[in-house]
């Protein structure tokens, strides 16, 4: 089965906490087991998102880095 | 004699192995995170900004947070446009001296008659960081409780209506200290 986003949250430029806050609030506007991708410029945001999906339950799918952009996709649980 | 023997020892031994410790790991994926007691002491910039954001992420990773808010700290929670609180002329003064409100919050160092504050507000722009006036409306958003101190309400002479909307009951130290010994992590701000 093809990995079909369900929610993207665009944090990119956004501050420590904003892309947590946004990605927290986006998560609730999904079901269980949908993907979300969010995209992000904060360079503490490889560590917080692994801390944020280890916290709260999340799966944490793909982290990836490229031209100075994170992308996170996420499942929730 | 052997045949009887056993089935009593194991009767006998039962309660000592049942009492399992329950123990639920913090960290484990399903369990809930701890509660979180942040205690708003002080009124300055910086630390209230330290507090909003450690609200506001608590609340994001699914904890339960209470903010106390206390002396300076309760300041920072009157309406902004409030100018002057209180009842007599002591506590108007108090006021008068440290403008309350959570727009009017000054630095511990270089607030340089305000010009601190102001920089730092540039910059946050320029850095697209969340404001604290921006991250107290997510963490009501988010649910995070705020709980005035009964004492400091008093002491200041600031009734129900000078603090902004969405605040809690106010209460005491005793539920500030009950929370505590029920586990949620506390920090003093």
């Amino acid at each position: 089965m093809p990995l079909e986003i369900a929610q993207r949250v665009d944090a990119k430029g956004l501050s420590c906490p904003m892309p947590i806050v946004k990605t927290a609030q986006a998560v609730k506007l999904m079901v269980s087991g949908q993907l979300m991708e969010v995209l992000a410029t904060d360079a503490g945001s490889t560590k917080d998102f692994a801390a944020w999906c280890k916290t709260t339950g999340n799966e944490l799918v793909e982290s990836s880095v490229e031209g100075g952009v994170y992308r996170f996709v996420l499942r929730r649980k | 004699m052997t045949a009887v023997a056993e089935p009593a020892m194991s009767i006998v031994d039962e309660p000592v192995v049942a009492p399992a410790p329950a123990a639920v790991p913090f960290h484990e994926h399903e369990a809930k995170p701890r509660d979180i007691l942040i205690i708003c002491y002080s009124g300055e910039l910086e630390k209230t900004w330290a507090t909003m954001i450690l609200a506001t992420t608590g609340a994001a990773m699914g904890a339960k947070v209470r903010v106390f808010l206390t002396f300076w700290g309760l300041q920072t929670f009157v309406k902004d446009q409030k100018r002057i609180t209180g009842d007599n002329a002591m506590q108007k003064m108090m006021s008068f001296m440290q403008r309350p409100g959570i727009s009017h919050r000054k630095l511990s160092k270089m607030n340089f008659l305000g010009m601190g504050p102001w920089m730092m507000g540039k910059l946050a722009k320029q850095y697209k960081v969340a404001s604290p006036r921006e991250l107290l409306d997510l963490a009501k958003e988010m649910g995070v409780e705020f709980m005035p101190c009964q004492m400091t309400m008093d002491m200041f002479g600031l009734k129900p209506e000078d603090m902004i909307e969405g605040m809690g009951e106010p209460v005491g130290a005793a539920t500030v200290i009950a929370l505590m010994t029920e586990g949620s992590a506390p920090l003093f701000i």
